[in-house]
C-alpha cells in the first residue's frame, strides 16, 4: 500500500515539477487509461517519463476500474466534445465507429515515417489499427489469454509431478481432489469463463477449427465434431472447478499461489500476481501457453488512439507522442514493467522472465492468432460471455451449449 | 384555482390574465417545468424513437423496425432478468411492508428507548446500496461470514451460501434489500400510526375489540394514504434495482442474478449496442406505465367523480 502511495506521490511530484519547468515551450497532453494496479501504474510511468523528458508534459488521466468501467467514460468524452489528447483502448473493433465518425486522428504519415509496416510484429496488430488503408492507433503491447498456471505446492502435496500439458492435468485432477485440493480455480464471471473456453477449444479442437469459427464465423464448424469434443472437455473442466466459489480473477490466481488450487486458466497478466507474491517461475509455479498442447497465443493488448483536435500545436504533439510510444527504448522499459510482450520484434528483451520468454519465442515462431477484440464486435462478445457464464454455472449439457454457441456464431459480426 | 377568495372589487376592475396570476410562483417552477419537459419527456421520446434503429456505439437512424424487440425477447439474459425482478419485486414488496408495519406497530406500543430503536432500524437506510451490497457480500461469504460463525459454534453441517448458489442467489439479494429498506418504511408507518386519533383506540377498547384486530380491521384501512406512499417508494426501488446487484453479486453466479436495469447498462456500454439497450429501457418504461396508469386512474380519476 505504502509502495503505491509513494509511487503516486512521486508521480504527482514529477508531473508538478515538469509542469512548472516546461510550460513555456512544451505541450500538455492529457492521456487517459485504466492502468491503476501497482505494476500497471509503474508501466505507464515509463511512458510519462519518456514524454516528459522531451520537454512536454504528460497529464495523467487514470480511470479506476477495468476497461469495462473506463471505456464508456472515455468514449462518452470523445463523443461529447471534450476529447483527451490520447487514450488507451484495446486494439480491435472498439473504436471502429469513432473512426467512421471522423473523431480519431489519422496517423498514417507517422506510421510511414516510422516504417511501422515492417517493425510491428505480428503485422496483424497494425491491421487492427487500420481502416480503409489508414492507420488510427499505435499498438503498445501484446497480452494473450491462452495460458494455464500451475501451482507446484499443490502438486507436491498430492505427490505428483507438475503436468506439462492439459491432458496430463486432467489425468492428475483426481489425485489432487483426493489430497483435498481444488483442481481448477475459476472466477465465476463470464469473461473469465470465456477465456477458459477459448483456451480449451484451441487446445482440444485444434487451430483449424478455431480459425473456422473465430475468423470465418462458420456456424457449421461450430456444430462439427471438433467442437463437440471441445464442449465435452469444457464440461469436464467445469466439474473440476465446481468447488471454486471466488468471483474475481485475482482471487482465483491467489488460490493457485497459496496452493489451495492446482491450476487456473487465465491470461498472461496473471503473472503480475505471481511476481507481487514473490514467486519464481519454474520453482513455485509453471506456465503453459496454449495449455501445453498447441503453442499458439492470441494477440490482444492495448493501443493508443488520438482524438481529433482543432489546435494544430496539439495535433503535432499527438503525432510526436505516437512515434515515441513505439520507439525501441520505451517499448522495452514499458513492457518489462507491465509483463506484456512488445509489439516489435527487433528489440532486446533478454531480461524478461521465463514465461515472457516462452511468449516471445511463440511470437518469433509466428504462432499468433487474432484476439477476440479483433474478430468479434463487443456485442457478439457479450453474447458469447453470457453463454459461457450460463454454461459454467449451471448443469447445461454440452450439446445444448454447442447449439446456442453455433447460433451466436451464425449471427456474429 | 382559488378564484372565489379574491375580493369582488379586484375581480370586477382589472383582472390579470390567467397566465400571469401568481407569476412569481410560476417563474420559480419554470426551471423544473423545463427540466421535466426536456429531460424527462424529451429524453424518453428520443430513447423510444432510437429503440427502433440499429444503433451500435453511436446513435444512428438506420431503421430496423421491431428487430431490437425481437432479439430482446429471445435473449436468455433478458428473460432471466425479468424473472429475477419478479421474484425480488414480489418478495420485497410484501416483506418490506409486513416488516415495516410490524416494527412500527411495536414501537408505537409506547415502549422504552423508542428513539434508540428507531435510529437503529433507520440506520441502514443511511447507507448506499453499494455499501449495503458489499457488507452483505461479506456477511454471506461462506468462509468469513455467517456460515463460518455458526460452524464455529459447533453446528458443523450448517450450510448457508446463497450468493454462490444460482437457485437462491436472489434471496441473498433480498435479505440485503429488506435490511436496507424496511427502516424507512417503518418510519413512514410510524408517522401514519401517530396520526391516528387516540379516541379511535379508546372507542375500540370500549367495544372490546382486541389489539391485533383493531390494527387489521380499523387502523390499516385508515392508513391507506400512508400505504400508498410506502408502496410507491418500494416499487420505485424495485424497478431501479441495479447498484445492489453490481456490488453484491455482479449478476453472478453465471447470469442468475441479472436484473433489467443491468441489462440496459451492459448492452449500452459494454456491448456498445445502444439500440438494444434502448429497447430494453423502453420495455422497462412500458411495465411501469402498465402498473401506474390503472392505479392513477383508480386513485385520482375515481376521487373526482366520487
Amino acid at each position: 500500500m505504502s509502495k503505491i502511495l509513494k509511487s503516486i506521490l512521486l508521480g504527482t511530484a514529477l508531473t508538478a515539477a515538469t509542469a512548472t519547468v516546461s510550460k513555456a515551450e512544451g505541450v500538455e497532453l492529457e492521456v487517459t487509461h485504466w492502468w491503476t494496479s501497482g505494476g500497471e501504474a509503474a508501466a505507464v510511468g515509463k511512458f510519462a517519463d519518456a514524454w516528459n523528458a522531451t520537454g512536454n508534459t504528460w497529464v495523467d488521466g487514470a480511470i479506476a476500474g477495468s476497461g469495462g468501467t473506463a471505456r464508456p467514460i472515455i468514449i462518452s468524452r470523445i463523443i461529447g466534445g471534450d476529447p483527451m489528447a490520447a487514450t488507451q483502448l484495446n486494439h480491435g473493433r472498439q473504436a471502429e465507429e469513432l473512426i467512421e465518425a471522423g473523431l480519431l486522428l489519422d496517423l498514417t504519415d507517422v506510421a510511414e515515417a516510422g516504417d511501422w509496416a515492417n517493425i510491428v510484429n505480428p503485422s496483424s496488430l497494425l491491421g487492427a489499427c487500420t481502416l480503409d488503408g489508414k492507420i488510427y492507433c499505435v499498438p503498445v503491447n501484446i497480452h494473450s489469454a491462452q495460458w494455464i498456471w500451475l501451482s507446484h505446492a499443490a502438486y507436491e502435496k498430492a505427490g505428483l509431478d507438475v503436468p506439462t500439458d492439459w491432458n496430463e492435468f486432467t489425468a492428475s485432477a483426481g489425485a489432487l481432489q483426493e489430497a483435498g485440493t481444488l483442481p481448477l480455480a475459476m472466477g465465476q464471471q463470464g469473461w473469465q469463463q470465456s477465456i477458459a473456453f477459448g483456451a480449451i477449444t484451441l487446445a482440444v479442437a485444434g487451430q483449424e477449427a478455431w480459425n473456422g469459427v473465430n475468423i470465418d464465423k462458420n456456424a457449421d464448424v461450430a456444430r462439427g465434431a471438433e467442437y463437440t469434443a471441445a464442449f465435452e472437455a469444457v464440461v469436464a473442466a467445469r466439474n473440476l472447478a465446481s468447488e471454486s466459489n471466488v468471483q474475481d480473477w485475482n482471487m482465483a490466481t491467489n488460490l493457485v499461489i497459496t496452493g489451495q488450487a492446482g491450476a487456473q486458466i487465465m491470461g498472461d497478466w496473471a503473472q503480475g500476481e505471481f511476481s507481487v507474491a514473490e514467486q519464481v517461475e519454474g520453482n513455485d509455479y509453471s506456465c503453459l501457453p496454449g495449455l501445453g498442447l498447441n503453442p499458439v497465443i492470441d494477440t490482444g493488448g492495448d493501443a493508443f488512439y488520438f482524438p481529433v483536435n482543432d489546435d494544430p500545436e496539439i495535433t503535432a504533439a499527438q503525432k510526436e507522442l505516437a512515434a515515441l510510444l513505439i520507439s525501441p527504448e520505451v517499448q522495452v522499459s514499458f513492457n518489462l514493467a507491465k509483463g506484456s510482450l512488445p509489439v516489435r520484434g527487433d528489440i532486446d528483451m533478454s531480461t524478461a522472465n521465463g514465461c515472457m520468454q516462452k511468449g516471445l519465442k511463440i511470437l518469433a515462431d509466428g504462432g499468433v492468432l487474432p484476439s477476440s477484440d479483433i474478430t468479434f464486435s463487443q456485442d457478439t462478445q457479450l453474447q458469447l460471455e453470457d453463454l459461457q457464464a450460463q454454461f459454467w454455472s449451471s448443469d447445461m449439457s454440452a450439446a445444448d451449449a454447442q447449439a446456442t454457441y453455433a447460433k451466436i456464431i451464425e449471427n456474429a459480426d | 384555482m382559488n378564484v372565489d377568495s379574491d375580493p369582488p372589487s379586484a375581480r370586477n376592475s382589472k383582472r390579470p390574465h390567467r397566465l400571469f396570476k401568481n407569476w412569481m410562483a410560476k417563474l420559480a417552477t419554470l426551471p423544473m417545468i423545463l427540466t421535466a419537459l426536456v429531460v424527462f419527456v424529451g429524453g424518453t421520446a428520443w430513447t423510444v424513437t432510437y429503440s427502433f434503429t440499429g444503433s451500435r456505439m453511436l446513435p444512428k437512424t438506420n431503421w430496423v423496425g421491431l428487430d431490437q424487440y425481437e432479439r430482446l425477447w429471445s435473449s436468455d439474459r433478458w428473460m432471466i432478468s425479468i424473472k429475477n425482478l419478479g421474484i425480488y419485486g414480489i418478495c420485497s414488496l410484501v416483506l418490506t411492508l409486513i416488516i415495516g408495519f410490524t416494527l412500527a406497530a411495536c414501537l408505537d406500543r409506547k415502549i422504552r428507548f423508542e428513539g434508540v430503536f428507531r435510529s437503529i432500524f433507520l440506520y441502514p437506510f443511511a447507507l448506499s446500496f453499494v455499501v449495503t451490497g458489499l457488507a452483505w457480500q461479506w456477511i454471506l461469504n461462506p468462509d468469513f461470514g455467517m456460515q463460518s460463525v455458526v460452524r464455529d459454534w459447533g453446528w458443523l453441517t450448517f450450510n448457508f451460501d446463497p450468493l454462490n448458489n444460482p437457485d437462491i442467489v436472489m434471496f441473498g439479494l433480498l435479505i440485503a434489500g429488506i435490511w436496507q429498506g424496511s427502516g424507512l418504511i417503518m418510519c413512514i408507518m410510524l408517522a401514519g400510526l401517530r396520526g391516528i386519533d387516540e379516541d379511535i383506540w379508546k372507542a375500540t377498547k370500549v367495544d372490546g375489540v382486541g389489539t391485533v384486530k383493531t390494527y387489521v380491521m380499523v387502523i390499516i384501512p385508515m392508513m391507506r394514504p400512508v400505504f400508498v406512499t410506502a408502496l410507491v417508494l418500494i416499487a420505485a426501488g424495485i424497478i431501479k434495482l441495479y447498484d445492489l446487484v453490481v456490488a453484491q453479486t455482479g449478476g453472478g453466479p453465471g447470469l442468475s442474478s441479472e436484473v433489467p436495469a443491468k441489462y440496459v447498462i451492459e448492452l449500452m456500454f459494454r456491448a456498445q449496442n445502444l439500440g438494444q439497450g434502448f429497447a430494453a429501457s423502453t420495455m422497462m418504461l412500458c411495465s411501469v406505465v402498465i402498473i401506474l396508469i390503472p392505479w392513477a386512474y383508480l386513485e385520482f380519476g375515481g376521487r373526482k367523480r366520487g
